[in-house]
C-alpha cells in the first residue's frame, strides 16, 4: 500500500471519530469504552491473516486467541451494560 | 502487463501463459470483493459507534459494530482458504470466543474497568505478536511497513504491561496495593523510551530481531508507566490505555497494508484520547501530571481539627426522613464509595419512595465519579435507575441552589468546596458539584476520614451540613424505613 494513501486514510479516520466521539453522554462513557475496545481487536484480521513457519504460526494462533477474546468480550460485555440503560416508565 | 508477459513468451508457451492470465484475473476481482467488504466493515464501525450518541439507539449501535467485525472476519478466513491454516484460526477463534464470552458473562459491574482494562491489553499483545509473526514473514518489508511494525511493537507492548498492572491495581491485588514509586523512576522511563525510539531505527535499518528487544524494553516501560499511578488517577490511565490500544492496531494495519485496521484503530485511537482528556478536565490535571506527578497533600492545608471541630453536626436517619418529607427537589450525589458499600438498590429505592410522596429526584453525576469514564452511570443503570434523572455535573451545579436537600454518598473530594476556594490546595481548581449551596446537604459517611486527595472537606463543618455517619448500604435501608413511616 501507498504509505501517503494509508497516513490520508489515518488521518481522516482519527478526524471522523473525534467529530462523532465529542457527541457522546458522558452516560454512555463506559459502553463507548468496551465498545470501542471492542472494534480495537480488529487486529485480529491482521492475526488471521500472519503467521508463516513453525514460530510464526504460533504467535499467529496466540494472537487469534488474545484478539478474539478483546472482541467477543468486548461486544458481549457492552450489550449487557447497554441493556441495563432504561427509560422512565 | 505488456512488458511483464512479452508477446513472444505468449506464443512460445501460450496454454501455461493463458492459465497464469485466469489466475491473475481471477484474482483481482476477488481482492477487490474483499477490499469492498473491509470498507462495509469500517462503514459499520463508524455507525456503531455514531449509534452510541442515545442510550436510546446505542445496542442497536454495538451490534452494528459488531456486524461489522463479523463481516471483515468471515471474509478474511475466505482470503485465507486453505483447509489447515483455517482449522487453526478456527480453534483460535473458539478458545478466544469462550473465554472473552465467559469474563464478560462473569464480570460484576463494579469490575468493568479492570476487564476493560484487560481487554485492552489483550488487543495491545494481539498487535505485538501480529506485527512480529509479520516481520519474521516478510524479510523485504517496506520501509514504512518496518516504522509501522515498530510503533506497533512499542505501543502494544507498553499497552499489554500498563493494561495488566492497572488491572492489578483495580483489582486491589496486594502486589499493587501502594502505588510503587521509587527515586529517578522518571528518568528511567523517559531512558527506556529513548532506548525503544533507538531499537525502532535499528529494526528500520534492517536488523528486524531487534524488534524482539524493542518489546522486552518497552515491556518494562509499559510497567514502569503504571505502577506508580494512584487509585483516583485510574480513570485517565484507562482511557489512555484503550486510546493506545487502538493506535497499535492502526499500526499494524500498516504493517500489513490493511485499510480496515488503520481505520477502525484510528476511530479507538481518537475515541480514548478524547475520553482521556475529557478525564483530565474533570481532575484539573494535565496528562503530563498524572503521569509524572505526584499528588501530594499541600503543606500548609489546614489541620483536619481545625476545620471540624464543634462544628460539624451529627444527625439520624430520623431526622433526615422527617427532612425529607415535603421536599420539591432532592438532588443525590453517589460517589465510588456507593459502590464499594453496594447501596445503589437501596438508593434507588429510596428515590422511587420520594417520588411516590411528590419529590423530584435526580442524580448528580461527577465525571471522575467511579473508577472509568461513565461508570458510575451503568453502576447506577444496573440499579434501574433510569437515565434520564443521571445528570452532568455541569448540567446541574447551576440549579443545586433551587435544591431542598443533597444528599452525598460516598463522596467526598467531588464535593469539596476547597477547590473554589483556596488556590493553594492540591485540587484547587478542580471542577466541583457545588452541594454547599442547596439549602441542605446530608452527607453519608462512615467517618471524616479525607478523600483520595488527602486533605479536610469544610463542607462537613458547614452551617447546612448534616452528617449521617455508617456504611452506606445499612444508612440507606434506614433512611428508606423512615421515609416510609413517615
Amino acid at each position: 500500500m501507498d504509505p501517503v494513501t494509508g497516513l490520508t486514510i489515518f488521518v481522516l479516520a482519527v478526524l471522523v471519530g473525534f467529530e462523532i466521539i465529542t457527541k457522546i453522554p458522558p452516560t454512555l462513557h463506559t459502553p463507548l469504552m468496551s465498545g470501542s475496545n471492542a472494534i480495537s481487536g480488529i487486529t485480529l484480521v491482521g492475526a488471521l491473516l500472519a503467521g508463516e513457519g513453525y514460530i510464526g504460526s504460533t504467535l499467529a494462533f496466540v494472537a487469534v486467541v488474545m484478539a478474539t477474546i478483546n472482541v467477543v468480550g468486548g461486544f458481549f460485555v457492552t450489550h449487557r451494560m447497554l441493556g441495563m440503560f432504561r427509560k422512565k416508565d | 502487463m505488456a512488458q511483464v508477459f512479452p508477446p513472444l513468451c505468449l506464443a512460445a508457451n501460450e496454454a501455461s501463459m493463458k492459465d497464469m492470465l485466469d489466475e491473475v484475473s481471477s484474482l483481482a476481482p476477488q481482492s477487490a470483493w474483499i477490499n469492498l467488504a473491509y470498507l462495509l466493515a469500517a462503514v459499520l464501525f463508524v455507525l456503531g459507534i455514531k449509534g452510541m450518541t442515545h442510550p436510546r439507539t446505542a445496542v442497536r449501535g454495538n451490534l452494528t459494530g459488531s456486524v461489522g467485525m463479523l463481516v471483515a472476519v468471515v471474509v478474511t478466513m475466505v482470503k485465507v482458504g486453505g483447509a489447515s491454516g483455517l482449522a487453526l484460526a478456527l480453534v483460535g477463534l473458539a478458545v478466544g470466543g469462550g473465554i472473552g464470552g465467559y469474563l464478560a458473562v462473569q464480570v460484576q459491574m463494579t469490575q468493568m474497568p479492570q476487564l476493560v482494562a484487560m481487554f485492552n491489553g489483550f488487543g495491545g499483545g494481539a498487535s505485538v505478536l501480529v506485527a512480529g509473526a509479520e516481520l519474521l514473514r516478510a524479510a523485504t518489508l517496506p520501509a514504512v511497513g518496518l516504522v509501522a511494525a515498530a510503533a506497533s511493537g512499542l505501543i502494544g507492548a507498553v499497552t499489554f504491561w500498563g493494561s495488566l498492572v492497572a488491572c492489578g491495581k483495580l483489582q486491589e491485588l496486594e502486589l499493587f496495593r501502594k502505588p510503587l514509586r521509587f527515586f529517578g523512576q522518571q528518568i528511567a522511563s523517559a531512558a527506556l523510551f529513548l532506548v525503544s525510539l533507538l531499537l525502532a531505527a535499528w529494526i528500520v535499518s534492517g536488523s528486524e530481531w531487534a524488534y524482539l528487544l524493542l518489546v522486552c524494553v518497552a515491556s518494562v516501560l509499559g510497567v514502569l508507566l503504571v505502577t506508580p499511578i494512584g487509585g483516583a488517577d485510574m480513570p485517565v490511565v484507562i482511557a489512555l490505555l484503550n486510546s493506545y490500544s487502538g493506535l497499535a492496531a492502526a499500526a499494524t494495519g500498516f504493517v500489513i497494508g490493511n485499510n480496515v485496521l488503520i481505520i477502525a484503530g484510528s476511530l479507538v485511537g481518537a475515541s480514548g484520547l478524547i475520553l482521556t482528556q475529557v478525564m483530565c478536565k474533570a481532575m484539573n490535571r494535565s496528562l503530563m501530571h498524572v503521569l509524572f506527578g505526584v499528588l501530594e497533600a499541600a503543606e500548609g492545608s489546614p489541620d483536619a481539627d481545625d476545620v471540624y471541630e464543634g462544628k460539624v453536626k451529627s444527625t439520624t436517619a430520623e431526622e433526615v426522613g422527617m427532612l425529607l418529607d415535603g421536599c420539591q427537589r432532592v438532588v443525590i450525589v453517589p460517589g465510588y464509595g456507593m459502590a464499594v458499600a453496594q447501596a445503589q438498590h437501596a438508593v434507588h429505592d429510596l428515590a422511587s419512595q420520594l417520588e411516590a410522596a411528590g419529590t423530584t429526584v435526580e442524580y448528580a453525576i461527577h465525571p471522575v465519579a467511579g473508577r472509568m469514564p461513565g461508570h458510575m452511570n451503568v453502576l447506577l443503570a444496573e440499579a434501574d435507575v433510569p437515565y434520564e434523572q443521571l445528570k452532568e455535573m455541569d448540567a446541574i451545579n447551576p440549579t443545586l441552589a433551587q435544591c431542598d436537600v443533597a444528599i452525598v454518598i460516598g463522596a467526598n473530594d467531588v464535593v469539596n468546596p476547597v477547590a473554589r476556594t483556596d488556590p493553594t490546595s492540591p485540587i484547587a481548581g478542580m471542577p466541583i458539584i457545588d452541594v454547599d449551596k442547596a439549602r441542605t446537604v446530608v452527607v453519608i459517611k462512615r467517618s471524616l476520614s479525607p478523600g483520595f486527595a488527602g486533605i479536610p472537606n469544610p463542607l462537613f463543618a458547614a452551617d447546612n451540613c448534616l452528617m449521617l455517619f455508617g456504611d452506606g448500604k445499612q444508612v440507606m435501608l434506614d433512611l428508606v424505613a423512615a421515609v416510609k413511616e413517615n
